[in-house]
């Protein structure tokens, strides 16, 4: 394990972001209710480790929100397709919490699985993941939930904040080699973190969310929960905008799009949300008709058809974003709140 | 007030005057009420909730609501009842179909406030007169009720409900020195780069979920022209930032004069994006030029934009962007 | 740089039949010539042109034309419609093959089919069909009951004819909604037409058209006695990716795109109803 004070935080950021391009939370400087967000590390940026959680998520920096994936030129009859993909540059995203982290996981299921989506594994291979263990979680935090420890984040490096300390510790090759770059770090006993994690889960114990249930879900309940009468009221508030989506670690559904520039055509792809009511829309018909087929399709999807499909494991990764994003306060917790009642 | 609220609407449900109560549900935490239909006296003693945290603005909810069978209860304050006649004015809403209680407000907190005040993990907030009490999983936090106010209510334009079946308590007045216009004023008096540097900055956090349009009352389009894939424009993020940019603009084109300045908008947006700034822009304008107007003061109205007198200001007044 | 499933090959349309008012089939060939890809019955590939749009098609070619591939597409949107447009020597963007094919060279084999199509419907059945006709001597025999709004609305009418008709191991049966000048065959609905026809009960079913098609005729099979396992279809819900990612073609757990567009019914009655 090593460690750096924390005031000397900056001259590890300067060795980083010599050979690589270092993103880390910064507060934003005009107004301090909008929140940390992810920032590109010069030597003005200051890191806020107060921040629980940046308001967009981390999945940002392998799922960008648009990503142009191919031109074509069109002459008369004739099509051409050029490939723009290009090697991603080495990164380093610094700060991830351990819910963002392990949203990653999350994203890898469907981005890796074969056939393997090029654009997001080539990000992937490029960036190291640094986090930063939650020494201050909210209210809204409910990660443990599904078996994420804020305590010990993963990550290619963990670290965690003791004081005027920060203490880091390599989980992967890509850490490793990270970690040796910076001579700056000092060795310590590698027990050093201890101390941090247990005021961490004295803290985590405090969390009034720790205790929600997941009893009531998985792949194995698909039929009892889509049928479920309470979708009609969960969902009858819901404007049907694509906040909860945007700011979700975990959704990944995205849009093609063709963007004409008058002298060639890009291909796009963006973020799409299922709560969009053209998200099925066919000339042919909409299997989603209301918005409570689609509210209904994107809990469903975290709690049940995820599931089905990964060993029983959650597509939600308890940030607490959507509690805090919803224009009408309705996410998955109150949800999964009134169906386990039902459960019941 | 909330008891008397849930009592006066159970009698008017025993009664059978109304046959639903549109309002706002108990959430997880103190500060997260989601709009809610409650059908019965029972409904309304478990989960119908008035309180700091009621910011949502249930206007436009009643497009639905007025067309079903029997009349829905609306509990309105002051800035939600601008909204309605606006709708009324707009024939979206079927007014018989609606039975309003008009109720007073002092202000609406927002939760992002309070944190960004200091108080992390929230547990429990109580209200003491001019300051809030924040129990946190860190301690006690006390705070200035003003700081953590919701934007729209730290200039609120009017304490008056506009439309009302009934009235709980006194109603109050419109509030001409609420001072909305001063932070318009300082965009104005900038260079048009500074500006445009701003309102670049500011639109290029936007992730196009489309919260401030779809909560917006003024945008009850049956289809909108950014879901519209002949448009050219239709809605997500696009290859170009540039079309990012023009969406709020448009947006704000498309309300302009039939804004009711609700803040909707503002509140709702998860980058913190000062939208309702475009908006009031547009109101102080329409002010300027046409004489004070505020969309949704009375049903039936005409936005100066959509009617003409004689006395209407030259266009190239407006051409030259309001220097008279 | 890596293979990228989502980056299409260039397709040339090499030939345009008219095969109904609305319905064009289109022969598609790569850049060399040759086919672009290799498929199985059933299997879809999706279509762009670059400034329009992409969309998922059946390939109602079978497999065993070496030569290309023909898509039956017919006009209702925004991209069916620019492609109704193209003339010989238009190219297209083309990448496939995606999804489950009808299971040709493990169930169906040896058994006794019986096809189901209305309309547009016959598009993906045709491959099987062919498939199976030119392959004849590892299953038994064709029944063919195809339906259309009016005689003019059978796709590939001179196939049917020529070529279905005179095969001694197919045996077709024609309708159409409602009657019609110099149509002397049967006129009526799909559902109770089968209903009328009673088929073997040994046979394995393969239906595809629009959903209320196949909701009544499925009920009426059931009545006759087939079981939910010996029926198939396919599926076709909006698509973006065709590889089970983009997250908008799931029936339940299921994507369309991958675990579909080939359904048994005894599969699909387990998932919701949401189609």
């Amino acid at each position: 394990m090593k460690k750096i004070a924390y005031s000397n935080l900056d001259v590890c950021f300067a060795a980083i972001a010599k050979t690589k391009t270092l993103y880390l939370p910064m507060a934003d400087g005009v107004d301090e209710k909008r929140g940390a967000k992810y920032t590109k590390w010069t030597p003005e940026v200051t890191y806020t480790a107060d921040a629980v959680n940046t308001v967009r998520s981390a999945k940002d920096f392998f799922f960008p929100q648009v990503e142009r994936m191919t031109n074509f030129k069109v002459d008369g009859k004739k099509i051409e397709i050029e490939d723009i993909r290009k090697e991603c540059e080495d990164f380093v995203v610094f700060g991830v919490r351990a819910c963002d982290a392990a949203s990653f996981d999350i994203l890898d299921s469907v981005y890796l699985a074969e056939p393997i989506d090029s654009y997001y594994q080539n990000r992937r291979e490029h960036g190291v993941v640094v986090t930063m263990a939650c020494t201050k979680p909210s209210e809204t935090c409910f990660c443990s939930v599904f078996g994420i420890d804020a305590a010990r984040p993963a990550g290619d490096v963990t670290c965690w904040r003791d004081g005027d300390l920060v203490l880091l510790q390599a989980n992967t090759e890509k850490g490793e080699a990270l970690l040796l770059e910076l001579p700056m770090l000092e060795d310590t006993a590698e027990n050093a973190a201890d101390k941090v994690i247990a005021s961490i889960e004295t803290m985590l114990e405090k969390l009034p969310l720790k205790d929600l249930s997941t009893d009531a879900f998985g792949g194995d309940k698909l039929m009892k929960l889509f049928d479920s009468e309470k979708w009609a009221d969960l969902s009858e508030a819901c404007l049907g905008c694509g906040t909860c989506t945007f700011v979700c670690p975990t959704c990944q559904c995205y849009d093609i799009r063709d963007y004409d520039t008058g002298h060639g055509v890009q291909r796009f792809r963006c973020w799409d949300s299922c709560m969009y009511w053209e998200f099925t829309k066919t000339a042919g018909g909409q299997p989603r008709p209301t918005q409570l087929e689609r509210f209904r399709q994107r809990f469903m999807h975290k709690l049940v058809y995820y599931p089905a499909n990964n060993d029983g494991k959650f597509g939600c990764v308890g940030c607490g974003r959507c509690m805090k994003s919803c224009p009408i306060s309705m996410n998955i917790v109150k949800v999964m709140k009134t169906l386990e009642e039902e459960h019941e | 007030m909330q008891d008397t609220m849930k009592k006066r609407a159970s009698e008017l449900l025993a009664d059978g005057t109304i046959a639903r109560v549109l309002g706002w549900k108990n959430g997880e935490f103190v500060y997260d009420p989601t709009p809610a239909v409650f059908d019965s006296a029972e409904e309304l003693e478990e989960g119908f909730v008035y309180h700091d945290f009621c910011g949502n603005n249930l206007s436009k909810y009643l497009i639905k609501l007025s067309r079903l069978e029997g009349k829905t209860l609306v509990f309105l304050k002051p800035c939600d009842s601008y909204s309605f006649n606006q709708l009324l004015t707009e024939h979206r809403i079927i007014r018989e179909n609606v039975y309003i209680i008009g109720i007073p407000c002092d202000g609406k907190l927002d939760p992002d406030f309070v944190r960004a005040s200091g108080a992390e993990g929230i547990l429990g907030i109580t209200t003491d007169g001019d300051t809030i009490v924040v129990d946190t999983m860190y301690g006690n936090v006390t705070l200035q009720k003003n700081a953590c106010l919701l934007e729209r209510c730290r200039n609120c334009k009017s304490h008056q409900v506009m439309v009302y079946d009934e009235i709980l308590g006194e109603n109050g007045e419109i509030n001409e020195a609420c001072g909305r216009f001063d932070e318009v004023e300082k965009l104005e008096s900038m260079t048009s780069d500074e500006r445009y540097a701003f309102w670049r900055n500011e639109l290029s956090r936007c992730i196009r979920c489309n919260a401030c349009r779809n909560i917006c009352p003024a945008c009850s389009c049956e289809m909108c022209v950014f879901d519209n894939p002949a448009s050219g424009v239709s809605q997500k993020a696009a290859a170009d930032s540039f079309e990012e940019n023009m969406f709020h603009i448009i947006r704000a084109f498309h309300v302009a004069g039939r804004c009711t300045d609700c803040g909707e908008c503002s509140r709702v947006c998860p980058q913190h994006i000062p939208l309702h700034l475009l908006n009031r822009k547009f109101i102080k304008d329409i002010n300027t030029f046409y004489g004070e107007y505020q969309a949704g003061a009375e049903a039936g109205s005409r936005s100066p934009l959509v009617n003409f007198t004689q006395d209407d200001c030259e266009p190239n007044i407006v051409c030259k962007g309001g220097s008279k | 740089m890596r293979e990228e499933m989502l980056i299409p090959k260039i397709g040339v349309v090499t030939d345009i039949r008219i095969d109904t008012p609305d319905v064009k089939t289109f022969r598609v060939v790569g850049l060399d010539g040759k086919k672009v890809f290799e498929h199985m019955p059933g299997q879809c590939a999706m279509l762009s042109i670059p400034g329009v749009g992409e969309g998922m098609f059946s390939i109602t070619s079978s497999p065993t034309n070496t030569e290309f591939m023909e898509f039956s597409i017919k006009k209702c949107g925004c991209l069916t419609s620019w492609l109704h447009m193209m003339e010989v020597g238009q190219q297209v963007t083309i990448r496939g093959p995606y999804g489950k094919n009808f299971p040709v060279e493990t169930e169906l084999k040896g058994k006794n089919l019986l096809f189901i199509a209305g309309g547009i419907g016959l598009a993906p059945l045709r491959s099987v069909i062919n498939y199976c006709r030119d392959k004849h001597e590892n299953y038994g025999s064709l029944h063919i009951v195809y339906g259309s709004r009016s005689a003019d609305d059978l796709v590939d009418y001179q196939e049917i004819l020529n070529e279905w008709m005179t095969d001694e191991n197919v045996h077709v049966d024609l309708t159409i909604d409602r009657p019609q000048e110099g149509w002397d065959g049967h006129v009526g609905f799909i559902p109770s037409y089968v209903e009328e026809l009673k088929p073997d009960l040994d046979r394995t079913v393969l239906i595809c058209g629009p959903p209320i098609m196949i909701k009544f005729t499925l009920e009426g099979l059931k009545k006759l006695g087939f079981q939910e396992s010996q029926v198939y279809t396919t599926m076709e819900l909006r698509m973006k990716c065709g590889i089970g990612k983009c997250g908008r073609c799931n029936i339940g757990d299921k994507y369309v795109c991958k675990d579909g567009p080939v359904f048994r019914f005894d599969e699909l009655s387990e998932l919701p109803n949401e189609y």
